[in-house]
């Protein structure tokens, strides 16, 4: 060990010229890119307070190039001298935040619970359904992860018409649960495998049901698990768009629809978009800082073995 | 469990009844066969709990997944084949009517929609692109910096944000030709007219740039977590044999890398193979049609034309040909990790 530290400090001592130099390289990476992932986030966030002059001439530094104004939070009936006011704008923002807390929520939840049941069961137990055995289940769910949306859009349009459930949340959270499912069963296949079976066979010897052992002692050993799976599956839907702008009309559009039918209408009222679509960003964002841990757990469940 | 079935076959009867003789008994939406359906897997589920013990119980663990995936996907796929082999179009009132091959026919003969699955060539072929640079970020992020968990939670932050809001706030708001930062950088580039959606090549140079910014992160993120999970003594070893960094790269790092680099590629391709709202919201598939990918012709096609139908033939056109590339891929991805360790 100690012969592998003085290697490392020879190696750095040999040029220090050379080291400084690669640690300029990194940090300028580093901030370069940082740059690139935060200054259209920025951009949003200050054109929120412009007015159409400051847009226009492109002014970038609030106080110092434009006077901030609330000018784009009115419009949303959420800036402090109009909250406390009615306004319809903010009730129709308000329903589209709700309906894409809902949709999302429901479907993210859903798809746990079936999800983390079918994972589990594939981890534990061997299955035979007429010809098909474990390894034909698992890559049938997962291999719905290839369906394109659109596959599935039409069919969905004119079945949904039938049973009714075209323009309903209830239609969205159906859906979406189909979409985000395999990625729930991907990630807590891995959790599963990752505990060892002899806790639930000493859970079992204790007189538990299997449907006990699996509640009382598996689920709170995989809860994070869970939590990584929600939260990926949040994000998946709450972004959602494609299902949403053709299945929804009036009473179920979510957010990105609403964002979405702004930009088409000339004349882009630069502030009220841009603090729509802040507020389209901020709730991700922030679960994004909040849960990061969660997330790329997620995202690197399976990945590397 | 029978009944239950049984109860189900007599919903659909009743349902399928009403509809072609479109009086007496019956409901007035298929909503009730939905209801029936569900029941029906209440009953199945009670029933092997029931008739098999412990079996039955290890089974219901499936059972849920199993039925909600196979009611939502196999019967509107199937459904989906029937509609794509008839004339539809939701403006004409006409209604549906069977016309075997015509569509089939008529996609073999569209520009457009070939010109959409060229262009989904070019998008797959800039994941190469979006993979170098997330290859790159994932090293500097394994480097050893301060700060790491500052800059991790920075690059990660566009995989989060709605790739609608971010059409918006670059797409149609940073690229704006006359007063957008990036228009006004470009000119201080050096560039005359930034139009980025105006020329064929660049709009759709300007849509890849556009998804590679949300997706990126996604790539970062699993090879990072390769890199961290790579030993250190190998990286060592290579040091004390005098490799310098590039050698140390090209012959321990990344090979070692390779599996999960393949993981992350093919799950990178799966999702460009969706990819829609940015053009959509950005491009409209604009102009003419340069930038559509098959995706968003398809919701045109709907949206503005109402042409059912065809739509479905195209989107089953499109299944097919993912399914195959997709399971050739796995292939070829399979063999060559083998190959290679």
């Amino acid at each position: 060990m100690s012969v592998q530290t003085t290697e490392y400090v020879a190696s750095e001592i040999r040029s220090p010229a050379s080291f400084l130099a690669s640690r300029v390289f990194i940090y300028g990476a580093l901030a370069f890119w940082a740059f690139i992932c935060l200054f259209p986030i920025y951009w949003t966030i200050t054109t929120s307070f412009k007015t159409a002059v400051d847009v226009t001439q492109g002014h970038l530094i609030p106080f110092v190039d434009f006077q901030p104004d609330w000018k784009g939070w009115r419009s949303l009936g959420l800036s402090p001298d109009s909250i406390f006011q009615t306004s319809t704008v903010r009730e129709e923002f308000l329903k589209r935040f709700m309906n894409s807390v809902i949709t999302s929520v429901g479907a993210s939840s859903l798809a746990i619970v079936i999800g983390s049941l079918a994972a589990y069961g594939l981890t534990r137990y061997r299955y035979h359904f007429a010809w098909f055995k474990n390894e034909d289940i698992s890559f049938f769910f997962l291999s719905q992860l290839i369906l394109p949306p659109v596959v599935l859009a039409l069919p969905f349009l004119v079945l949904y018409r039938e049973v009714g459930l075209l323009d309903t949340r209830v239609g969205l959270i159906l859906l979406y649960t189909l979409m985000v499912l395999p990625i729930v069963i991907w990630i807590m296949r891995d959790q599963f495998n990752s505990i060892p079976v002899e806790l639930e066979e000493a859970a079992l010897v204790d007189g538990l049901s299997i449907w006990g052992a699996f509640f009382r002692i598996v689920m709170p050993i995989a809860l994070p698990g869970m939590v990584a799976a929600f939260i990926l599956a949040m994000v998946l839907c709450w972004n959602e768009y494609f299902f949403a702008a053709l299945l929804t009309s009036t009473d179920a559009k979510t957010i990105p629809v609403m964002v979405a039918s702004q930009t088409g209408s000339q004349g882009i009222n630069w502030w009220s978009m841009a603090a729509l679509a802040t507020a389209a960003i901020a709730p991700l964002a922030v679960i994004g800082i909040a849960l990061e841990r969660y997330l790329i757990m997620g995202m690197t469940a399976g990945a590397v073995k | 469990m029978a009944a239950a079935t049984l109860g189900l076959l007599a919903v659909i009867a009743l349902e399928v009844l009403y509809k072609s003789s479109a009086d007496g008994v019956g409901f007035e939406t298929w909503r009730p066969v939905v209801y029936a359906y569900v029941l029906w897997g209440v009953a199945i589920g009670i029933g092997q709990v029931l008739t098999r013990g412990e079996d039955g119980q290890r089974a219901l663990f499936l059972l849920p997944a199993l039925l909600f995936t196979i009611a939502m996907v196999i019967f509107p796929t199937l459904f989906g084949f029937y509609i794509a082999l008839t004339d539809w179009n939701l403006s004409s009132f006409s209604g549906r009517k069977f016309n075997g091959l015509d569509n089939f026919w008529q996609m073999l003969g569209d520009p457009y929609y070939r010109n959409a699955l060229f262009n989904m060539v070019l998008y797959v072929l800039a994941v190469a692109v979006e993979y170098v640079i997330a290859f790159g970020l994932a090293l500097l992020l394994n480097a050893q910096i301060r700060a790491r968990k500052f800059f991790r939670v920075v690059f990660l932050l566009p995989l989060m944000l709605s790739p609608v809001a971010v059409s918006w706030m670059i797409g149609k708001s940073l690229m704006e030709y006359r007063f957008g930062p990036a228009a006004t950088l470009a000119r201080h580039l050096g560039w005359e007219n930034p139009a980025f959606f105006s020329d064929p090549i660049i709009a759709r140079i300007a849509i890849m740039v556009l998804d590679a910014w949300t997706f990126i992160p996604f790539m970062m993120i699993m090879l990072l977590a390769g890199l961290q999970a790579m030993s250190r003594e190998v990286l060592e070893a290579a040091r004390v044999d005098g490799a310098n960094a590039w050698q140390t790269f090209w012959q321990v790092t990344f090979p070692l890398m390779l599996p999960v680099s393949v993981t992350a590629l093919i799950l990178r391709i799966i999702f460009k193979l969706k990819l829609a709202d940015i053009i959509i919201t950005v491009t409209s598939g604009g102009p003419g049609g340069a930038t559509d990918s098959v995706s968003s012709f398809i919701y045109r096609e709907y949206r503005d034309r109402s042409n059912v139908g065809y739509g479905t033939m195209l989107a089953m056109a499109y299944l097919v040909i993912i399914v195959v590339f997709v399971t050739w891929l796995l292939k070829f991805a399979n063999r060559f990790v083998r190959n290679v360790n």
